[in-house]
């Protein structure tokens, strides 16, 4: 690392150098700061650590995940850790699978104008603009799956002029879809009576009374399913 | 940041094999190969990178040095330092820590009547269920039974877990799918319902369910949401840390003190029982490798625990996830599902030459990549020096039809699509990575430990994975345990009479630290790891 070239990027419009090998939260930590909030998984699976900012000779406002998104030199960024979006209150089990849910919760649902700035900004790609059109129309399941990689990191609701909450009417949806639209497993049903029934009591109990060598044995000529 | 050019060299190698592989099974290794295997090349088994525990009930054990400088460490607190009569909070139950676990007791307590706070070092749901790609398994297909998933736990485990906890993982993991489901988590299934399973490393059946590859978030925006139901009965208090638990004068845990760590202000929480959920500790780089962890997996729980007196298990263990990215540089470590092998896509070197089959225990297939790479020099070597192995992604599509990586692997298409690297068309380089804490503290099956009042669940308990947990095994352990953590409180907390709060565990501590002549300069937990670059 002591070889490698510094470039200048700006935090919060500090002038720091750090490697332009890095990501934006690894540069963040080289620069001295201890994360405590905008930090989470690291990985891109979480929402914590959305980035907003400008590269040199851009005018355009550019956005990322920090723990996904590198450094460039002349990088001018800040931190979003959090936005206040706060989840309506609501019940699962008192609401119905249709567009009266999400008009009980966020009746601003249909303040959306449909200008795409949600989409432009989502750092998973998803088209919010899409997903809200069909929220508006009452499309539980088209709303959840398209909306299913979202990692709620809020930059659609932070961004959105009609001041949506984009990200909490999906979560929403597909929840709605989950419980109460997708296709039911006959068999996690059947199974779940079975095991309460008792069922496999004996077939357990009998497992486990094995000594250690008859269950070394069971394990390694057990038969495997086929692909 | 796509592959340069002799790299792309040794991928021609793997393109130019993989119509023959398609057609090939690689050996699964026998009994004695696995463990002649695990005790030459598992990290596990590198005796220089643990030591005997010198105090505390685990004295005598080995655990990893960077685990060990932790329980041996000093309190943050000395049993002084705060007036214990000006209690910040009130509560029937504490649960400490907000992922898959912590989220799972709050509901089921919240259920049998109790008021709930949940204290969370950062966010609720930063945590590594949220990371969790894979799946989680449950025999309720009909070719399946709890029984044969029960023996592939305890196979996957080295025979050495406990087997009463495995009984109750195996028996309750139907049920967990389907309040799941009922909760609105969105798996993945065929157009008539059926539950798509799949393989995962050690499984006989496929079992292992999913929702595309986010599949720990799923159930964790899920678990989060529904908590968020109920704010009048679960208080979350966000970025909130436990640094000690709180006794009663009779020995009893009754509750702990949280950091805020915006304020750093102490706040002390009176709890008649107090659940333990922090999750791993993947994060203190165990032998100096790369982890798939949460930036909060610090160990925290073991070591207020092990402070109180709570015995800890199978902490000479941590598991290596064998795919972790080797390639570029900006993700090294991050978790390569095990999905992608449970779809068929196989491992190769340098060579594009099978060396191990794809779907071993984590343990060995780490292993085996580790030989290949360390021993037989049959790996690839990065820009930075790093090895690694390929994990031949393209296959999938070959397999099951064009677009199913696409579909089934969006996360893992995004992360390394973000670094240009297509992995519809080119395979992914990779190495292990410290991915699990395969132990922890001691537990019985309804979540209760040695100590009284204090409960735990998760991936801070120990004793159902042994020495090596299965994929989808981690989610089905949090909601299995964690509800059962939230039901065995809900049973109790009405009967809970608690005495002076006090910290004079604290005095016995520091008193043990002296009589084995220890002198840490540490202080503990940790509660965040340290990334910043020091310049002088």
């Amino acid at each position: 690392m002591a070889t490698e070239d510094l470039i200048p990027i700006y935090i919060m419009d500090k002038r720091y150098e750090v490697p332009a090998s890095l990501t934006i939260m690894k540069a963040l930590e080289y620069a001295g700061y201890t994360l405590i909030r905008g930090a989470g998984c690291r990985a891109g699976f979480c929402g914590a650590c959305a980035t907003v900012f400008r590269t040199a000779d851009d005018y355009r406002l550019k956005i990322g995940l920090a723990c996904a998104t590198m450094v460039e030199p002349g990088m001018r960024l800040a931190q979003i850790p959090f936005f206040p979006a706060p989840r309506g209150q609501y019940h699962l089990e008192e609401l119905k699978s249709d567009i009266s849910a999400l008009l009980k919760v966020y009746p601003e649902v249909l303040r959306c104008l449909s200008c795409g700035t949600c989409t432009k900004v989502c750092p998973q790609e998803i088209d919010v603009k899409d997903y809200m059109a069909d929220a508006m129309r009452g499309d539980i399941a088209k709303v959840a799956d398209k909306s299913f990689d979202c990692i709620m990191c809020g930059l659609c609701a932070a961004r959105c002029p009609a001041e949506e909450k984009q990200y909490q009417i999906a979560i929403l949806a597909r929840r709605l879809y989950g419980k109460y639209l997708a296709p039911t497993a006959e068999h996690l049903h059947k199974r779940v009576k079975e095991i309460a029934a008792g069922n496999f009591d004996e077939d357990l109990a009998k497992m486990k009374k094995l000594s250690q060598e008859e269950l070394r044995k069971t394990y390694y000529s057990r038969d495997i399913e086929p692909e | 940041m796509s592959y340069p050019q002799y790299m792309r060299e040794s991928i021609a190698k793997v393109e130019a094999t993989r119509t023959q592989r398609l057609g090939e099974t690689f050996p699964m290794l026998t009994a004695q190969e696995k463990q002649t295997l695990l005790e030459n090349f598992h990290p596990d088994y590198i005796r220089e990178g643990m030591r005997e525990l010198k105090v505390g009930p685990n004295k005598g054990g080995r655990t990893p040095h960077e685990l060990a400088d932790l329980l041996e460490a000093r309190s943050r607190l000395r049993s002084d330092s705060l007036n214990l009569e000006q209690i910040d909070y009130e509560t029937d139950v504490l649960i400490i820590g907000g992922g898959g676990a912590g989220s799972a007791a709050a509901l089921l307590a919240r259920e049998a009547g109790a008021k709930v706070i949940l204290a969370t070092k950062l966010r609720h749901g930063d945590a590594n269920t949220m990371m969790a790609q894979g799946g989680i398994q449950a025999a309720d297909k009909e070719t399946d039974t709890p029984a044969i998933h029960y023996l592939d736990v305890l196979g996957g485990g080295g025979f050495t877990n406990d087997p009463d906890l495995v009984e109750a993982l195996v028996r309750d993991a139907p049920l967990v799918i389907q309040w799941l489901e009922s909760l609105g988590a969105m798996f993945d299934k065929e157009p008539d319902g059926t539950m798509i399973t799949i393989h995962g490393g050690g499984t006989s059946r496929k079992r292992m369910h999913s929702a595309r590859d986010y599949s720990g978030a799923e159930i964790m925006r899920t678990l989060r949401d529904e908590v968020r139901s109920w704010p009048e009965d679960i208080s979350i208090i966000e970025f909130s840390p436990a640094i000690e638990l709180l006794m009663d004068e009779n020995g009893r845990v009754a509750g702990a003190v949280l950091l805020n760590l915006e304020t750093d202000e102490h706040l002390v929480v009176k709890a008649k029982c107090t659940i333990i959920a922090t999750g791993g500790s993947g994060r203190l780089h165990y032998q100096d490798y790369a982890t798939t962890n949460h930036y909060g997996a610090t160990g925290d729980g073991l070591v207020l625990a092990y402070r109180v007196g709570a015995r800890l298990s199978f902490i000479d263990t941590m598991q290596y996830h064998p795919t972790g990215a080797a390639f570029p540089e900006q993700i090294v470590g991050l978790l390569v599902t095990e999905k992608v092998r449970g779809l068929g896509a196989q491992v190769t070197n340098v060579d594009g030459a099978q060396f191990v089959y794809p779907r071993e225990t984590r343990d060995a297939e780490a292993s085996a990549i580790i030989r290949e790479c360390q021993e037989r020099g049959k790996g690839v070597t990065t820009p930075s020096g790093m090895k690694g192995v390929w994990l031949d992604s393209p296959m999938i599509d070959i397999i099951h039809g064009p677009g199913t990586v696409a579909k089934e692997l969006p996360a893992m298409v995004r992360q390394f699509g973000r670094f240009d690297i297509d992995i519809t068309k080119d395979p992914m380089l990779v190495y292990p990575t410290l991915h699990y804490q395969n132990g922890g503290i001691a537990i019985k099956p309804d979540c209760t430990t040695e100590i009284p009042g204090l409960y735990v669940a998760g991936e801070a308990s120990g004793g159902v994975h042994g020495r090596n947990r299965l994929m989808g095994n981690s989610l089905l352990d949090v909601t299995v345990f964690g509800r059962r953590a939230g039901m065995t409180v809900g049973q109790r907390f009405r009967d809970v009479k608690l005495g002076e709060l006090t910290l004079s565990h604290l005095d016995r501590w520091e008193k043990e630290l002296e009589d084995a002549g220890l002198e840490p300069a540490v202080k503990s937990p940790l509660v965040l790891p340290d990334y910043t670059h020091k310049r002088r």
